[in-house]
């Protein structure tokens, strides 16, 4: 069940971009896409909608890029709890440092074995 | 087609009704995208990848690990996927079907900071990948990064008061 909900959530969340990205007459580039799911998620979750989200549609949630931008402000939220103002600045960047470093470290490894096509 | 210019772009009119011609004609040239079908592709493949990010993050849940951790490590395994997926220059190739469905997840943010960084290795393994590998996902991070800590400031001045 849990599976089928993370791939309808999912691909609706999908769908709403790709109509945004088809039907406006902006140029919406997948920058703009993935800078404004981050954004969205970091709004969302400050004012408690995403968290419920996660639990009806699971990685439907949390696997598109809106994901991250809940667990950014998540951990803000945690690192003022437990430390103040200081964990404003400290609690965003640990709570995604694992995504991070997988993406830092994985992607320079990528760009580095690979040869680029064309 | 000369003459078509011409006339769209009469130099007697004022500026602003000629950036107006302008507009409606590309507007009428560019072709109409395939709505429907774009989007049922997106639905199908970003339905998909969040549904192997399901299966990886239920896996993960099993073995033992919190909710938190397991997401961590389900982004940590799909950013390896996709990672390697653009080295191969299979997801692009996915990605002319799939549209938002391969931007949308973090397989899409994977694949924006490997893409640049391929093309940027004639400049150099530092100031080539190295930064390219930034060039899309720079304002990401930023735009989040300042977001997030606007959320904890606000959160420390307006949240709940902690006896």
């Amino acid at each position: 069940m849990i599976f089928l909900k993370a791939f309808v959530v999912g691909g609706l969340i999908c769908v709403a971009v790709q109509i945004l990205m088809d039907r406006t007459n902006f140029k919406v580039t997948p920058g703009h896409v993935l800078v404004g799911l981050v954004t969205a998620g970091v709004v969302l979750s400050a004012v408690g909608a995403y968290e419920p989200f996660v639990k009806f549609a699971g990685a439907g949630a949390t696997v598109p890029l809106s994901g991250f931008g809940h667990i950014l402000a998540q951990g803000a939220i945690k690192g003022v709890q437990s430390g103040g103002l200081l964990g404003a600045f400290n609690g965003a960047v640990a709570a995604a440092a694992g995504g991070i470093t997988a993406a830092v470290v994985f992607g320079y490894f990528a760009a580095l074995l690979f040869k680029p096509k064309g | 087609m000369r003459q078509n210019a011409k006339r769209a772009f009469d130099p007697g009119k004022p500026l602003e009704m000629q950036k107006q011609a302008y507009k409606k004609m590309v507007k009428k040239v560019s072709p109409k995208p395939p709505v429907i079908r774009n989007s049922i592709w997106a639905f199908a493949v970003g339905g998909f990848i969040c549904a192997v990010g399901q299966a990886f993050l239920t896996l993960f849940q099993g073995l033992g690990l919190s909710t938190l951790d397991a997401g961590t490590a389900t982004a940590i395994v799909l950013v390896f996927i996709a990672a390697f997926l653009t080295g191969l220059g299979l997801y692009d190739e996915i990605a002319r079907f799939a549209g938002a469905g391969t931007i949308v997840p973090i397989t899409g943010f994977a694949n924006a900071m490997v893409a640049p960084a391929l093309e940027g290795r004639t400049e150099g393994i530092v100031m080539g990948v190295g930064a390219r590998l930034f060039s899309v996902a720079g304002p990401i991070l930023v735009l989040g990064i300042t977001a997030a800590w606007l959320v904890g400031i606000l959160y420390y001045f307006l949240g709940p008061r902690t006896p």
